[in-house]
């Protein structure tokens, strides 16, 4: 991954990036050496299926998603970029895939959740920072950030460094929040036994009042 | 619900390696003939009793949880139906944070996401920087920085090896194990002047470089650091309580692991080979003599004994580099990157611009983009820096090990028992700081 004395622009590139350009043809749309690291831009609609070619194809093996996450520049007017890192591990290759989303269009692309497992939580965290809607995805939920936040996604460039909301503000909804509610009676099956409970308690949950703690 | 077996019937694992560099297993229990004896079997737990199902909420302020880990559990008895981990207590916006400094000003923050590997995560950093300037390091910096992270890797898994001790219910061996560590400590502060928080490499070199007698104070680490290994081996390896809590727990078969995205020593222990410093050498690691140990069953107990040889190996690498350490300038002569000394800076007019500019703009990187890998103690930590020629990142992104190989949690505690979420939360290695950032 540091090879010694590799130029800015002029490095030879990852084999893959030929043989991505002789199967998928228009589908590839550029191919950039930067630092000796191959980035292959793909068409959107068909990451998904050019991920599970790269995993699958014998003379590829891509069986290592290293990481998923995404890229906003300054220009207003550039596209966002979503950015996937793969290795072949048996032949120690490495390739970066990027999909660009262009300004206007819904930031939406395929979760390569069904090829890689380990893209769950990384494309929450994508998600979560840049509000990129990752379709079938399992569990497309906020990850560091928490359920009930408003202000928007933080990594974004129009998202201030301090926040959108007043340090008061934010102290206001964290006091305000119903720890309660976050004990998931909808997403665990306690919730079958809701009516089991004291009578009370059944009270307090229902009504989302909180609970002193 | 069917409740999980734990029985010992493969041979264990003893320390060393063979030719080929995979641990030597030999039998902990033998009958007269000396073929392996299966440990006695934990007695059946009772059948589905058809009752409610209770959910018990471990953490964020809980002490097995290494930090602020939420773990939401369902249970039927006591085997785990469900777990949901939460996660994001730590948020600090580092990334966010980073787009808003110059590189070497993010120095500092790299110590605070994984604290104990700190100083390896200043020298993944500034890898990556350099390659963003497009500069070469000095071949005394080069050795200085493996000296450094392979310090890391042994602060790091001397930690894990005290706190996952606790968490198991062995004491001793996190007095030792912190002993040693303390001893590192002072190696560090005396080199970088800080402890926890180092903050020890610039872009293009070091902030110091060692002081004199140094060497000999990490020869004599090298030499004691051996015997407390060893000491830990005999305590915890052949222990039967050790065995029994950790074998056949919360194994990921070879494939699993790869596609879960695991790392580190998680990933070997399940018996892929890839180690970052073999597979997309940095610093030079393919001209040092190490090897890379691998188990085979992906338990907690494998992830023990990779550990416990990796710092085996790291001792072995620290020999080398101490060997070898050159004579020379640490920082790189490119006054784009590294201040020129202030005598110059004061004299010459050169080193004044130079001087100038680095202090009210920062260095400026060329247009481009690089994502370097170095190989953590916890897994696979790569920076990902996009320059667009300003002295600011445009973005920096952590790729943290511990998250992905957390995210696995779920899939390997569920139909184990709830004291075995413990035994399997602290064989991954969680650093909070890396995984929320």
């Amino acid at each position: 991954m540091t090879p010694h004395n590799v130029p800015r622009e002029g490095a030879p590139a990852n084999p893959t990036a030929a043989a991505l350009q002789a199967r998928f043809g228009d589908a590839i749309r550029r191919v950039d050496v930067v630092w000796g690291e191959t980035t292959v831009y793909v068409a959107r609609e068909r990451l998904l299926e050019i991920v599970r070619w790269l995993h699958d194809d014998p003379e590829q093996q891509y069986d290592y998603l290293s990481d998923v996450t995404a890229v906003e520049y300054r220009d207003p007017e550039r596209a966002l970029e979503v950015v996937w890192h793969l290795r072949s591990l048996p032949r120690r290759r490495f390739l970066r895939l990027k999909v660009e989303l262009p300004r206007g269009t819904a930031l939406e692309v395929e979760s390569v959740w069904p090829v890689y497992r380990g893209a769950d939580w990384l494309e929450r965290e994508c998600y979560d920072m840049f509000g990129i809607r990752f379709t079938g995805h399992p569990d497309l939920r906020r990850i560091l950030m928490w359920e009930q936040y408003r202000e928007g996604y933080p990594l974004r460039k129009d998202f201030p460094l301090r926040g959108r909301f007043s340090r008061a503000e934010q102290l206001r909804q964290a006091l305000a929040a119903n720890p309660e509610a976050r004990y998931s009676m909808e997403e665990l099956s306690i919730a079958d036994a809701f009516a089991d409970l004291p009578d009370e308690m059944r009270q307090r949950l229902k009504s989302g009042a909180r609970t002193g703690e | 619900m069917a409740t999980t077996r734990r029985t010992v019937d493969v041979a264990l694992a003893t320390t060393g390696l063979d030719e080929r560099g995979r641990p030597v297993r030999t039998p902990l229990v033998t009958d007269a003939s000396g073929s392996a004896i299966a440990l006695e079997e934990p007695p059946m737990l009772e059948p589905e009793l058809g009752g409610e199902h209770m959910l018990i909420n471990i953490g964020p302020q809980h002490p097995a949880t290494h930090g602020v880990l939420r773990l939401v559990l369902e249970l039927d008895g006591e085997t785990v139906v469900r777990c949901i981990p939460h996660v994001g207590y730590l948020h600090c916006g580092f990334e966010k944070i980073g787009e808003y400094r110059q590189y070497n000003q993010i120095i500092p923050w790299t110590d605070r996401e994984d604290y104990l590997n700190s100083i390896g995560n200043n020298v993944a950093f500034a890898l990556g920087a350099e390659r963003l300037f497009g500069i070469e390091i000095t071949p005394r910096c080069t050795v200085l920085r493996v000296i450094a992270a392979e310090l890391s890797r042994i602060i790091s898994h001397l930690v894990w090896l005290g706190t996952t001790c606790i968490d198991i219910g062995a004491f001793t061996p996190f007095l030792w194990s912190f002993q040693e560590r303390e001893n590192v400590y002072k190696l560090l502060e005396s080199w970088v002047g800080a402890r926890l928080t180092t903050s020890a490499t610039r872009v293009g070199g070091m902030a110091a470089d060692i002081p004199d007698g140094w060497m000999d104070g990490l020869r004599a680490f090298i030499n004691n650091f051996s015997k407390t290994i060893d000491e830990v081996d005999r305590m915890l390896t052949r222990n039967g309580i050790w065995v029994g809590r950790t074998v056949g727990l919360g194994t990921m078969t070879a494939e699993e692991a790869a596609n879960y995205g695991l790392s580190g020593p998680m990933l070997r222990a399940s018996g892929v080979d890839y180690d970052v410093r073999k597979d997309f050498p940095y610093l030079e690691y393919e001209t040092y003599d190490f090897d890379v140990p691998v188990g085979t069953n992906g338990d907690v107990y494998d992830r023990y004994l990779v550990r416990m040889e990796e710092l085996r190996q790291s001792v072995l690498i620290l020999r080398q580099a101490a060997d070898r350490l050159p004579d020379g300038p640490v920082n790189t002569d490119d006054h784009r990157v590294v201040l020129p000394p202030k005598s110059k800076a004061m004299s010459d007019m050169e080193s004044m611009i130079h001087h100038f500019k680095q202090v009210m703009e920062g260095p400026r990187p060329p247009v481009g983009e690089t994502y370097v890998a170095v190989e953590s103690p916890k897994g696979e930590k790569g920076y990902y820096m996009v320059s667009d020629g300003t002295s600011k990142p445009v973005r920096w992104r952590i790729r943290p090990p511990s998250f992905v190989n957390l995210s696995a949690i779920p899939k390997m505690v569920e139909g184990h028992l709830l004291s075995d979420v413990i035994a399997v939360n602290a064989s991954i290695d969680i650093v909070m700081g890396e995984i929320d950032r």
